[in-house]
Parts: C-alpha cells; structure tokens; sequence
C-alpha cells in the first residue's frame, strides 16, 4: 500500500500502441457515430410511432425545435430544464468510471436540499457571500455522506451500489418527508408542508442577462472540473483502472476502497448541490417537490453522454429542449405530455442497445483492416 | 354488538391493509424472483406493472369483463419481458440500464394509452368476504379478500415447490447458478433467461391489474407507488424464496398501512418512517448477508447483482 497511486507512470494496463492519424480518427469516431447513428434509429423508430398514430413525424420535429431552441424564450426554458440535470448525472457518470451503477442520486438531492434549507433558514442577517456558500457546502455534505456510504458499503461489505442506492433514495425521501413535516416545519405552510423559507438575499438569482439561474454555470464548471478529474488526474487515471479491473488495480498497490469511497461521495455531493440549487434557486424552501426525478432523468443523461463529464453538458441540453417543448408538443399536436416519456424510455433503450456495437465495425477498428477480408 | 374496538382497530387496519396492499407485491415479487433465479434482473418490471394496469382496466372498460383485463395485462406484460429478454441477450448490454430504459418506456406508453381511460369506469375484480361469520365491520373489512390474493398465495407455493421439484426448476436454476454449467448440459441460457423474463413480466402486469381493477380500482398516472421498484428489494429480502416473497408481501404491505391505522388512532408522527421501514430492513439484510469474500447469501450466482 505504500506506493499507492505512485504506479500510474509505469503501469502496463494500458498500452496505447503508436497509431497512425487516420488509424486515431476511426477510433474516435467510434465514440460518435455509433451515438449518433442510434439517435437517428431511435428517431426513426418513434417517427413510426408517431405516423400509427396518425401526426407527421415532421410536425413534431418541428414543434420540439420551435418549443425547445427556436427562440430565446425556449432556449432559456431548455437551459433551466438542463441545469440540474448537469449536476444529477455526474452523480452516475462519476462512479460509472469505477464500474459502478448508482441509480440513487434522488435520495442526495432531497437530503441535500433539506441540510441546505435548514442551515439557510437559521441565518437571517449574516452576510449572503458567507451564507450561500455554506449551505452548498452542507448540500454537498448530506448528498456526499448519502451516496459515498453506498460506496462503502460496496466496497467493504460487498453490498450491491445499484440496489442500496435505490433503497437509500426511498430511505432519503421517507425521511425528508418526516423533517418537512416534522421538526423543520414551517407552520406558515399548511396545504404543501415545507421548510421555513430563507431569506431573499440566500437566494440565488439569475445570469445577468438571461432567466436562467446561476445553477446553470455551476453545473457547467462541476462538469468541466470532473472532465479534468478523470482525464487529467492521477486519481482518475487510477479509477479508470479500477474500473476496468478491481483486482489489477489492486495488484498495482492502487488504494481502491479511498477511490470507490472518495468518487461516490464526490457523485453525492454533486447531486446535493443539485437539491441546494433547487431550493436557493427556484422552491426558496424545502418541499417534496424536491423529488421531482431530476435524479433518475440524470441516470438517463449520463448513459446518453457515456459517462463522460464534458458529453453531459450537450446531452443535458438536448434532453432540456424535449422537456421543455412538452407542453407545446402537447398543445399543438393534442398528443398526451407521456409523448415525451415515451421518446426519452426508446432513446435510452437503443442507446444502451448500441453498446453492443462497439467494436463491431470495421471501418472504426483498425485491427481488423490488417487482417484483410 | 359494540362497533367501538379501540385499540384492536390499529391491528386489525393493519392486517386488512396488509393483506389488500400486499397482493401486487406478491406477484411482481413472484416473477421478479423467476427472472433473478434465471440470473438476470430486470428492473423495469415498475413499467411493466404501470402498462398491465393500464392495459387490464382499458379492456375492462371495453368488454365489461374484469378477467379479460387481467389476461390482456398477462399477455401485454409477456410482451415486455419477451423485449427485455431479447435485448439483454446481447454482448455488453447491461440488464440493469436496460430495466431503468424499460421502466420509462413501460410508464411512457402507459401514460400515454392510458389518458382516455383515466374518466371511464371499469368493473371490478370479485373479493370473497371471508368475514362474513363476525358482525364487526371492521373485521369484516380486513378479510374481504380479493380472488387475486388467494391466486398469488397458491402460486407462491407452487412455485416455492415447483423449483425444487420439478425439471423446469432446476433448469432454471442451474441456468441461474452458472451459465457454462447449463451449457454443458446442453441448455441455452438465453433462452431460458427470455422465457423466465417473460414470466416475470406477466406477473408483474398481473401485479399492475390488480390495482387498477380493485385496489385502489381506477386508473390514473399516480396508480403505482414505486411497487416494481420496491419488488427488487423485496426478492433480495425474501432471499430469492417463493415463500419468503409472499410473506416479505405481506410485511411490506403491512409497514405501507401502518402509518394509515395509526393515524386513524390519531398517532400523527413518525408516519414516514414507518412506511421507509421495509428499505431499512432490507438494506440491513442485505449489509449482515453480504461479506466482502462473498455477496448475497442465497443469491443465484450469474445475477449481475451479486458480481
């Protein structure tokens, strides 16, 4: 253990022979056509869902671009709808990295909404530069303690990261709900029980010039800053190699317990500061509109953007602008607003479908042209 | 007769709810633990349960017969597990991403066939008032029970007896246990996988009917509180057992119709946490059962959970 991530310079894991550009280009190709190719098969196949039901595929194209991105109205509305989805599938993408499915990013963004709200409902004059950093940070806190115990627990006691985080998301709800109701109560709040709302300077307002908050800019840094992390960093270079093989990684003295520990608790806090975003932002409080899904769309984002920080940020977008012309999909094509559901479950299908691709063409493996036939 | 029993009322609400909330509990359960046994896990079986509520109370609404729901949601529910089963046969596909994908594709569709459905009322699925005998209404109540419950606990049996005994069982769990062991005997996993998903699935639709035709009864967006989901929690708790499935129901469904009776007694705190109560034991099993040599005791050894 005492050369612990020290191995990442010699380590032969990963030998990248020499390649020629072209040969570099087909497989980086790979890692966009093959998405590309499965949104386009995906749209192809909800194009014929739409004409069994009798609307124009075109239509629809149409009114999901004019609802979505067409004007700056729309494309502000996408931008809102992205943002928390930025931070929400960083808490999948990160341990995904490891190897591990945490499907649990709700239950961190409601705890870490209700410690952000209690700690910022405390204060009433302290100054809103010393406030509204510390209640992301206690976000942070609660997301970060939530999810890196299922890393914990996945490393030392061997218990499944999908099925406990799933479990600790009922868990983390259920007990939102008990403060909300219970001891952080706002008697005020009688129909829709919540917290007691925070002072209007502990909320965050909006980019200066535009109607988009601030949790949009500090979802687009977390993304950058974790790209960096895992590319950049030996940390990440060691959980790439972790993910790829415990037991090798083990072998090379990587301390793989503080890695799986470290990364899930960075995945949680994330997705606190997603729920300390949410109530700063847009609630002003902490209710159970907290958990609103944006953590399960985040598993669908990160699968989208396979698991890389800087492909979230599009896919984050894209999957904003469907949400976001919902309603005028709804009203113009008089099609139920589940349209939407059903587009964003057969995406997700045949993008996890495509993962069998890879490797598969010829044209994107350069091992296989010397082989000849 | 005094109607007034007081305090009896708490566990008398609960084993009538228990025993009304429990019923899709058992049957998603039930087929959940056939697909785990075949060694794959497939947790879109929440989608599943949404789309055969839907789909049992739109035939319904259109034959006037409550049955005919039930197999229109039996085989709606086959049709997902047959399209889960065919997916995850391929290299590299994940079954558990592919449970989640299914989920919102299940619930999208249901949502979505469903709207004009959501007014119309459809006719219910009988219950047998086995209270019939006392003359208090309370108990009356809690042993009107549902043909669909008597159905899930006889199949909980047979299939408890029906993985030990018979050939069809232990090809499944040999399949479950090892793929190259099941090879070697000349099976073809992913076949036997396919079937055993589309068995979950039309357990789980039948799960999803139930609610839809008698408890709660209507079919709206909000018909299902996460039961497919809880059903992967609730297999891992009744250790992949048939029987231990049918009685875990019955705890689940208790702990949900806790904070209801208690509440009728005028208790007011604490509901929430009794309902998170059935999470807490199983994420406690399942921390005292696994080990770092060893996940999930009990558990059938190509479940992708377990690697």
């Amino acid at each position: 253990m005492s050369t612990s991530s020290e191995t990442s310079g010699n380590t032969p894991i990963i030998a990248t022979a020499p390649a020629s550009s072209l040969e570099g280009l087909a497989r980086r190709s790979e890692a966009f056509a093959i998405p590309l190719l499965a949104l386009i098969f995906g749209m192809v196949l909800f194009s014929v869902f739409l004409i069994t039901q009798g609307r124009s595929p075109l239509d629809f194209l149409d009114i999901v671009w004019r609802g979505g991105f067409g004007s700056w109205f729309s494309i502000q509305n996408t931008l809102s709808r992205a943002s928390p989805l930025l931070l929400t599938a960083l808490c999948v993408a990160l341990p995904a990295r490891l190897g591990l499915v945490v499907i649990g990013g709700e239950g961190a963004i409601v705890l870490g909404g209700v410690a952000a709200a209690a700690l910022g409902a405390s204060f009433t004059t302290a100054p809103s530069f010393i406030v509204i950093p510390l209640m992301g940070l206690a976000g942070m806190l609660a997301g970060g303690i939530w999810i890196g115990t299922v890393g914990a627990l996945r490393h030392y006691r061997a218990v499944n990261e999908t099925i406990s985080s799933l479990l600790m998301a009922y868990i983390a709800i259920a007990l939102m709900n008990q403060l909300v109701e219970g001891p952080l109560r706002d008697p005020a709040s009688l129909n829709k029980p919540s917290t007691h709302p925070l002072a209007e300077a502990y909320r965050i307002g909006s980019i200066p010039g535009m109607d988009v908050h601030w949790g949009l800019a500090v979802g687009i840094i977390a993304c950058t800053l974790s790209w960096v992390l895992i590319e950049k960093t030996r940390w990440g270079f060691a959980a790439r190699i972790a993910g790829g093989n415990v037991r090798a990684a083990q072998i090379q003295g990587l301390a793989v317990g503080p890695l799986i520990v470290g990364f899930t608790a960075l995945a949680g806090a994330f997705s606190g500061l997603a729920g300390m975003i949410e109530v700063a932002a847009v609630q002003g409080n902490a209710n159970a509109s907290l958990a609103a899904g944006n953590g399960y769309t985040g598993i669908l984002v990160a699968f989208l953007a396979r698991h890389n920080p800087l492909a979230i940020i599009p896919v984050s977008i894209f999957l904003g602008g469907i949400y976001a012309s919902g309603g005028l999909v709804q009203r113009r094509m008089d099609l139920p607003d589940a349209t939407v559901l059903v587009l964003q479950g057969l995406l997700f299908i045949i993008i996890l479908f495509s993962e069998t691709l890879y490797g598969r063409f010829k044209m994107f493996n350069p091992d296989l042209w010397k082989r000849g036939t | 007769m005094d109607n007034d029993i007081g305090l009896w009322g708490v566990p008398l609400a609960i084993l009538g709810g228990a025993i009304r909330v429990s019923t899709p509990f058992i049957f998603v359960s039930l087929g959940e633990t056939i697909t785990e046994r075949s060694g794959r896990i497939n947790l879109g079986l929440e989608g599943t349960l949404v789309f055969g509520a839907m789909a049992a109370y739109a035939t319904a609404v259109n034959t006037g017969s409550a049955w005919a729901g039930v197999v229109a949601a039996a085989i709606s529910g086959i049709g997902f597990g047959l399209f889960h089963g065919w997916i995850c046969k391929f290299p590299k596909v994940n079954d558990i991403a592919i449970g989640i994908a299914m989920m919102l594709f299940g619930t999208g569709l249901a949502f979505y066939f469903g709207k004009p459905y959501i007014k119309p009322s459809a006719p219910t699925l009988p219950a047998i008032p086995l209270g019939s005998w006392s003359s208090s209404p309370q108990l009356q109540a809690a042993l009107n029970i549902n043909v669909l419950f008597i159905v899930g606990a006889v199949l909980a049996v047979v299939l408890w007896w029906a993985l030990k005994n018979t050939k069809a069982g232990l090809i499944l769990r040999v399949v479950g246990d090892s793929s190259d062991a099941a090879r070697a005997m000349g099976l073809n996993p992913n076949t036997v996988r396919l079937l055993a998903t589309a068995a979950g699935g039309a357990l789980a639709a039948i799960g999803g009917a139930y609610l839809s035709l008698y408890y709660p009864g209507s079919w709206n967006e909000r018909i299902s509180s996460g039961q497919g989901l809880m059903a992967v929690a609730l297999v891992i708790f009744a250790r992949w057992n048939p029987l231990g499935c049918f009685a875990a129901a019955l705890l689940f469904g208790g702990a949900g119709a806790l904070g209801p009776a208690l509440q009728s007694v005028g208790v007011t705190q604490g509901y929430y946490l009794f309902y998170a109560a059935p999470y807490v034991l199983t994420l406690a099993i399942m921390i005292a059962t696994s080990s770092p040599g060893r996940m999930l005791a009990g558990a059938p050894g190509e479940l992708s959970i377990t690697k």
